[in-house]
């Protein structure tokens, strides 16, 4: 690299002047990382309270929760909510949690600000393109929030807003007028967002590899954000006409999703000739792939903490990749499994089995390997290790429960129970989030320049693994009974004596909320009191712990790193220790699965 | 710390397979022909699914509880075989038991879905609606009388929207708000949605099936054992979806008869 380059690079990327360049509209990648970790974090305390809401309910119907009119008069009179309040704070639970925090958190916030640091680059391909799927993402948030206060409520038909209910409008029932249409309206420009962000992973990761940076050199976390973002291309391509179709049936009277001879209120609906069917291969043809883009930048993110902790190589770098590539690629011929009751031709109920089932074999290799991986190696426990570890015994217990849902013939009786709450809880929502958890621990140092408090991240670690066990464990039981999930009461005789589960779990739920608090705490704390981070803390071999923590504006310092070697050199005798920096011209006698 | 971790994994693992080994949560008790295919398979498969399940969290703990935090370091060593044994047992082991449970599990699916009921079961028609569900018998001419959505009228309690003064079918249609089957007799049930999606599903039938607005759907069942047995919707369908749920009175012949008896009556 000529120094003549590097002023040249320099020159062009001065850092931006003032507060709103800097901190508002930055066009830098780390920024636009953090905002998306940030409002991630909004959006997870929002949910949590609301699924707080949701647990009270459940087990004292009629008491009330104090303060709650404050957040809807009509919802909750007398501060004891409505079912139809249970069913819109059941939405935006749902709405929230998967769009604004499991897509973000480990997709788009550590994507964007890890991954052109660990591939060499400035910044992203397009940083105009990145602060536009920033902003039209908090676009998103603030339409879907505003849904509270408006007099009609949020929509009560639940994250997948199946049609006709969200489509034949407010006669429906609340919510279904005005909310609805919000909730449309944010998940669209929601995909917007996600389509420009996908298009600048892709391009960023095919065309700004530093010198050195094979394909096959870069970390897992890389090769997961690529592969995530090469899914939600597709993914989000597909739900965005579906949100404009329904939002047209609400708004302009067309008849996409709404078939004839509907009657609601003793009057015929003015519609016809829509297919209810529709809305439903659509939404799921995003909806699955989505579990995907929430649990794969997780599994890479904990394949690459995990090996920094084992301080060895998995068994095999190409292996964990083909995996994913092969869960990537299965995730897209799946989809129906969510309908084999829904009334499609019950031979498509057949091929969409299979698929699924054979999913399982890419994720008991990725398990697999990882276990195979703590053998024989020199496991150090951290906050992040131990998070990295309750995410493959999360991955294990949710992914389990899937042999029982791919299955049609069980799905007759499982289907739209808590079994099914159990299962998708515990995979692509707890999992995931440790897996945020254990990126949260590794990172902040090298994010914000200072250690975070590892005692109370232990502690956080462990009020939350057990406690998420207690509270989705016993969902899996009650599934097993038939207790079927989205009722706001549980009036069936049939299900009066489980009401004692209910109120374990409600009691987990509150306790293992509380623990996140810690959680926020040791955040706020160590951003501000936390002991100054050196370069790299962990003893890690990629490119971002080259660089100082916080890392300058440019990353790099106007310097172009040239890579020598794949990113998972450990265990061996080093310049610095028992590892070998990507950077680090050493000559090394093995190369690792490099081709 | 780390034996720490390796201890609560494998007590998390065996208390969670407690419930299940003492069958403290059971499945409903089945009341039908061919709900034993259904809980054989789920057996079949809660035993795979259990012992991967336990497999894998015990070798996590144990590999944990050895390899952590090791005061002698030592030399890094690999998994005999290293990934090759992984992809191989994942392939084999795996791929062995998903395609046979796939495959056994076709019978149940089958048996439910691409077998036509036999000639001689019994046809009756249910409407799902918010927040309720209605059902009709065709009556002594066995047929259903057509349905108008015009003429749907909650307080005149036209639920199907019939026209008995221009329709001949209508006129001895019997229409209900419980399901009163005889035992033994195989059921054909025609399934219409008269607004947004709903479900049926009897847990102790091991039936259940989402009615498709436009779309008209049928299942078919024989329930084995009398009893009142609760239907309920398991598709979001509104505010009074935790709600909507009706009955369904499994009675000897005798008992269906005069129960019918005295359903026409009521019309």
């Amino acid at each position: 690299m000529s120094d003549a380059n590097s002023t040249h690079a320099v020159a062009h990327h001065a850092p931006p002047q003032g507060f709103i360049r800097k901190h508002v509209f930055s066009l830098d990648h780390k920024v636009i990382g953090l905002q998306y970790y940030g409002l991630a974090l909004v959006a997870v305390f929002i949910a949590i309270f609301l699924s707080w809401l949701m647990r009270i309910h459940l087990v004292w119907p009629n008491s009330p929760i104090r303060g709650l009119h404050l957040l809807s008069a009509a919802g909750a009179p007398g501060d004891v909510m409505t079912p139809e309040y249970y069913l819109s704070i059941l939405t935006m639970h749902g709405t929230l949690m998967v769009f604004f925090v499991l897509t973000n958190a480990p997709f788009a916030a550590f994507g964007n600000y890890f991954l052109p640091i660990q591939i060499g680059a400035e910044d992203m391909a397009f940083p105009r393109f990145n602060m536009m799927s920033f902003w039209l993402t908090f676009v998103a948030f603030c339409v879907l929030i505003s849904a509270f206060f408006i007099p009609d409520g949020p929509p009560i038909s639940g994250w997948t807003a199946y049609a006709p209910l969200s489509a034949v409008g407010g006669a429906a029932g609340p919510g279904l007028a005005y909310g609805q249409t919000l909730w449309g309206i944010s998940i669209a420009i929601f995909c917007i967002a996600s389509l420009l962000g996908s298009l600048n992973f892709i391009a960023t990761t095919l065309d700004l590899r530093a010198k050195g940076m094979t394909m096959m050199r870069m970390p897992l976390c890389t090769w997961a954000w690529f592969i995530t973002a090469c899914i939600a291309l597709l993914a989000f391509a597909v739900l965005l006409p579906a949100c404009i179709l329904l939002c047209l049936d609400r708004v302009a009277g067309t008849s996409f999703f709404i078939p004839s001879g509907l009657v609601i209120n003793d009057q015929v609906l003015p519609h016809s000739g829509g297919s209810t069917l529709l809305w439903q291969h659509m939404f799921w043809f995003f909806g699955h792939p989505e579990v995907y883009i929430a649990i794969l930048p997780a599994a890479g993110i904990v394949s690459h903490i995990l090996i920094n902790s084992l301080r060895r190589p998995l068994l095999s770098h190409k292996v964990v990749i083909g995996s994913m590539m092969a869960i990537a690629f299965l995730s897209y011929v799946v989809w129906g499994h969510h309908m084999f009751i829904s009334g499609m031709n019950p031979f498509s109920s057949l091929a969409f089995s299979f698929p699924t089932l054979i999913i399982t074999i890419p994720a008991t290799i990725l398990t697999l390997i990882w276990l195979g991986s703590i053998y024989g190696s020199r496991l150090r426990i951290t906050s992040a290790s131990l998070f990295a570890l309750g995410f493959i015994s999360l991955f294990v217990s949710g992914g389990v429960s899937g042999f029982f849902l791919a299955q049609p013939s069980i799905d007759i009786y499982l289907h739209a129970t808590y079994f099914v709450v159990g299962h998708f809880h515990l995979v692509m929502g707890v999992a995931a989030i440790f897996g945020v958890f254990a990126g949260t621990y590794f990172w902040f140092p090298k994010m914000t320049g200072h250690m975070m408090n590892e005692t109370l991240g232990k502690l956080h670690f462990w009020g939350t693994f057990i406690g998420a066990y207690c509270i989705f464990m016993p969902f899996h039981y009650l599934g097993m009974v038939g207790n079927v999930r989205r009722y706001s009461t549980f009036v069936d005789d049939y299900l009066q004596p489980y009401l004692g589960v209910h109120k374990f779990i409600t009691i987990a739920a509150l306790t293992t909320g509380a623990f996140q608090l810690i959680f926020l705490a040791n955040l706020i704390y160590s951003r501000f009191k936390g002991p100054k981070a050196p370069v790299n803390p962990w003893e890690c071999t990629s490119l971002e712990w080259t660089i100082p923590s916080p890392p300058p504006f440019d990353n790099f310092g106007g310097v172009h790193p040239v890579v020598y070697h794949d990113p998972y050199q450990y265990g061996i005798e080093g310049s610095t220790g028992d590892y070998v920096m990507q950077t680090d011209p050493a000559n090394i006698v093995v190369e690792r699965d490099e081709k | 710390m780390g034996k720490l971790f390796a201890v609560v994994v494998i007590l998390i693992a065996i208390a969670s397979a407690i419930p299940i080994f003492l069958h403290w949560y059971p499945m409903a008790p089945d009341i039908s022909a061919h709900g034993h295919l259904i809980d054989e398979q789920m057996a079949d498969t809660m035993a795979e699914a259990g012992f991967a399940f336990l497999a894998a969290q015990f070798l996590l703990g144990f590999f944990v509880f050895r390899f952590a935090d090791r005061k002698d370091p030592g030399k890094i060593r690999t998994f005999p075989g290293g990934a090759k044994v992984m992809v191989a047992a994942a392939v084999i082991l795996v791929g062995t038991e998903v395609l046979a449970l796939g495959i056994l599990g076709q019978r149940a699916w089958a048996g439910q879905y691409f077998t036509p009921p036999a000639p001689d079961a019994m046809t009756i028609q249910t409407q799902a609606g918010q927040f309720a569900f209605y059902f009709r018998y065709p009556g002594p001419d066995g047929k259903f009388g057509p349905q108008h959505p015009d003429k749907v009228n909650e307080g005149t309690q036209n639920y199907f929207g019939l026209d008995p003064a221009n329709d001949v079918e209508s006129r001895d249609d019997v229409v209900t708000a419980e399901l009163g089957v005889p035992v033994n007799k195989e059921i054909r049930l025609l399934m219409h949605s008269k607004d947004v999606g709903h479900s049926f599903y009897v847990r102790e039938l091991r039936v259940q099936q989402d009615f498709v607005p436009g779309l008209d759907l049928m299942v078919h069942f024989t329930a084995t054992k009398p009893g009142k047995y609760e239907i309920v919707c398991t598709q979001l369908c509104g505010l009074g979806h935790y709600n909507m749920k009706a009955y369904m009175d499994v009675m000897s012949q005798e008992d269906f008869d005069a129960w019918m008896k005295q359903k026409i009556s009521e019309q």
